[in-house]
């Protein structure tokens, strides 16, 4: 398993070099070179930010097509909460479950039933182990890799409890074995997601080994398709529902808290928001909290960039939809009560360190203070980088240079150009013109060529430059030969 | 031999609002040199409680941050009223805190006794009426 596995990822040939994801990435892990945009994989946090912002849909998303449930013997539908608030005017979500197994499912499974079971974790956990330290949500993917890498501190607040998607796939696969008598490899478990970040949990799963999941379809892939089917639905359908108002809730912000049945917690959302929470958590500036509840998107899961609805639409939708749910319609029974909690710890990712050692990270650190004063100030990202701090790190990491600052490169035009005027007032104003001072005055205008054609930066850059060799080279044999 | 890190910050007393930024970039900044988190959890914390003093008791001040390899050490120093009764002021629960301060959750008393408990050393020099300089040290090894 990679531990820096990601679903987030750049089409080459759709990204045009724009600076908008680098400015938006909470992480700062893009960098544009080379004209393109590059994610370091190991900063990414899978939240899904430049796929939303960029302008050309350049970020995308790897999940899988509905066409990969023939591979498998039988399928099970594990619907996202969220997928329910996409729709208008449903009113019953039993039509949704009934569409899904229309559709071509075998069986479906509410990831909200297990989330309720999760709750019931959660409030047991809380009541056995607060010590007046308030714990986090681990439901949030993004959330728990952006702890993973920025918050040392904090990762022995996270819940040690498995998200309601894994104990949905791990009860699901159950239940098809059980029902089948199929073995497990011909059973097909699909989650429909709302976020890319649930895909990397699948694939790289952090909290248990590996991950139940076998399949993640985006939301906004299966939407237009299962609205058809949708319409299909008998009123005589049979009943699959197996989630309450606390398990459909989670889906939207604070759904997750409100189903602790305690006033002391926090809901944070929007990756921003959620920075912002867990800076002061360090420093511990929250007391008599027992529960703090982050999503890595404006509103929650409905919020995710898989999704279609806009998230303030959604969560009204939600509300209303679980409106007049039983509280709770599944409950916590001695096999799922074996499966919520961790089964490998999370551990910190230094991968923001300056250096390997702590001399080394000393040392570039007093080199990045120096860098910075030279430096504008002005963040415009030219350098490809989201500040100018952020391209003094790279310098130092050995992955920049000085002279992709464009105020440098500006500063160095500007240097050349008075040389070269220079070596022109020498011209002027004498009988012999040496060879030598043509010489430097051509030396002096192929160094401009070089630095224009270096913010040019394309990639007949390299191609320009050897012909200018060249070109240089055969001037220089001219020289000679004269 | 690794270079010394020196920080300076100027704790503003007239934006309560900015409170706290100082030992938010030093948090960060230590986060980036891979010193390690327990370590940076008791800095964080000491620093923090003694910028808000600063705001809140003295008008503003001074904070100097040295970084080494083996030890880290504060020294914050205010021009402001001085402390009458150091260990009356060290006391957990005691706090000379106005009521608008303490609406914002602060004035709990804790400040010097926490500042005490997280780091390795403290110093306290205070004059009334002159202004007080805190010294502390964590330990990084």
């Amino acid at each position: 398993m990679d531990k820096f596995y990601h679903s987030v990822r750049l089409d080459q040939e759709l990204c045009k070099g724009c600076i908008n994801c680098i400015k938006r990435c909470p992480t700062q892990a893009i960098r544009v070179r080379n004209r393109k945009a590059q994610i370091n994989s190991k900063f990414c946090i899978d939240c899904g930010e430049c796929i939303r912002v960029c302008p050309h849909h350049a970020k995308l998303a790897l999940y899988d097509s509905l066409e990969s449930i023939r591979e498998y013997d039988y399928t099970v539908a594990l619907p996202a909460p969220s997928l329910y608030s996409q729709f208008n005017n449903l009113d019953d979500v039993n039509i949704v479950l009934n569409g899904l197994i229309q559709m071509g499912f075998n069986d479906v499974y509410e990831v909200g039933a297990a989330a309720e079971i999760v709750s019931e974790a959660t409030r047991e956990y809380i009541v056995r182990n607060y010590r007046g330290v308030p714990f986090i949500s681990t439901a949030c993917p993004s959330v728990v890799r952006l702890i993973r890498v920025k918050f040392p501190n904090l990762i022995s607040n996270l819940l040690p409890l498995k998200p309601p998607i894994e104990v949905a796939a791990q009860i699901a696969a159950r239940r098809a074995v059980e029902m089948t008598g199929l073995s497990r490899d011909r059973i097909g478990i699909f989650f429909i997601s709302p976020c890319p970040s649930k895909v990397t949990y699948v694939k790289a799963p952090l909290g248990t080994e590996k991950s139940e999941v076998d399949r993640v379809l985006a939301i906004k892939d299966i939407y237009p398709r299962l609205l058809s089917y949708m319409r299909t639905v008998e009123m005589d359908a049979p009943d699959r529902m197996e989630a309450g108002k606390i398990g459909v809730g989670w889906g939207r912000r604070s759904g997750e808290a409100s189903g602790l049945f305690t006033e002391s917690y926090l809901a944070a959302d929007g990756i921003e928001n959620v920075i912002q929470v867990l800076e002061d958590m360090e420093d511990q500036k929250f007391s008599n909290l027992k529960f703090v509840e982050l999503n890595a998107c404006n509103g929650g899961c409905v919020g995710g960039v898989l999704t279609v609805e806009n998230p303030y639409v959604a969560e009204v939708k939600l509300k209303w939809l679980n409106k007049y749910m039983p509280v709770s319609k599944s409950h916590m029974d001695d096999i799922s009560r074996k499966m919520v909690d961790w089964t490998a710890p999370v551990e910190f990712e230094p991968v923001f360190n300056l250096g390997d050692t702590l001399a080394e990270s000393f040392s570039r650190f007093n080199q990045v203070e120096r860098l910075c004063k030279k430096f504008p100030g002005l963040d415009c990202g030219s350098c490809g980088a989201p500040t100018c701090k952020t391209l003094a790190e790279d310098i130092v990491r050995g992955e920049a240079q000085e002279k992709d600052c464009i105020y440098f490169f500006r500063d160095n035009l500007h240097r050349l150009s008075g040389e070269v005027a220079v070596v022109a007032d020498c011209l002027t104003g004498r009988s012999a013109v040496t060879e030598e001072t043509v010489y430097m005055l051509r030396e002096h205008i192929n160094r401009i060529e070089d630095e224009l054609l270096r913010l040019a930066g394309s990639s007949h850059k390299a191609e320009k430059e050897e012909q200018n060799r060249e070109g240089r080279q055969e001037s220089r044999e001219g020289e000679e030969k004269k | 031999m690794a270079d010394i890190i020196t920080l300076r910050y100027t704790v503003s007393p007239d934006d309560f609002t900015r409170a706290g930024e100082a030992s938010s970039d030093v948090k960060n900044k230590l986060k980036q040199l891979g010193i390690a988190p327990p370590v940076i959890r008791k800095v964080s914390i000491a620093l923090y409680e003694g910028e808000i003093n600063m705001v809140i008791h003295a008008k503003g001040g001074e904070i100097t941050v040295e970084v080494s390899p083996e030890s880290i050490r504060m020294v914050l120093a205010d021009v402001g009223p001085g402390i009458p009764d150091i260990s009356l002021a060290m006391k957990e629960g005691y706090s000379t805190a106005p009521d608008e301060i303490r609406s914002l959750g602060f004035g709990a008393g804790m400040g010097l006794s926490n500042m005490k408990k997280y780091t390795d050393y403290m110093d306290i020099q205070t004059e009334l009426g002159i202004g007080t300089t805190i010294t502390m040290i964590v330990n990084v090894t």
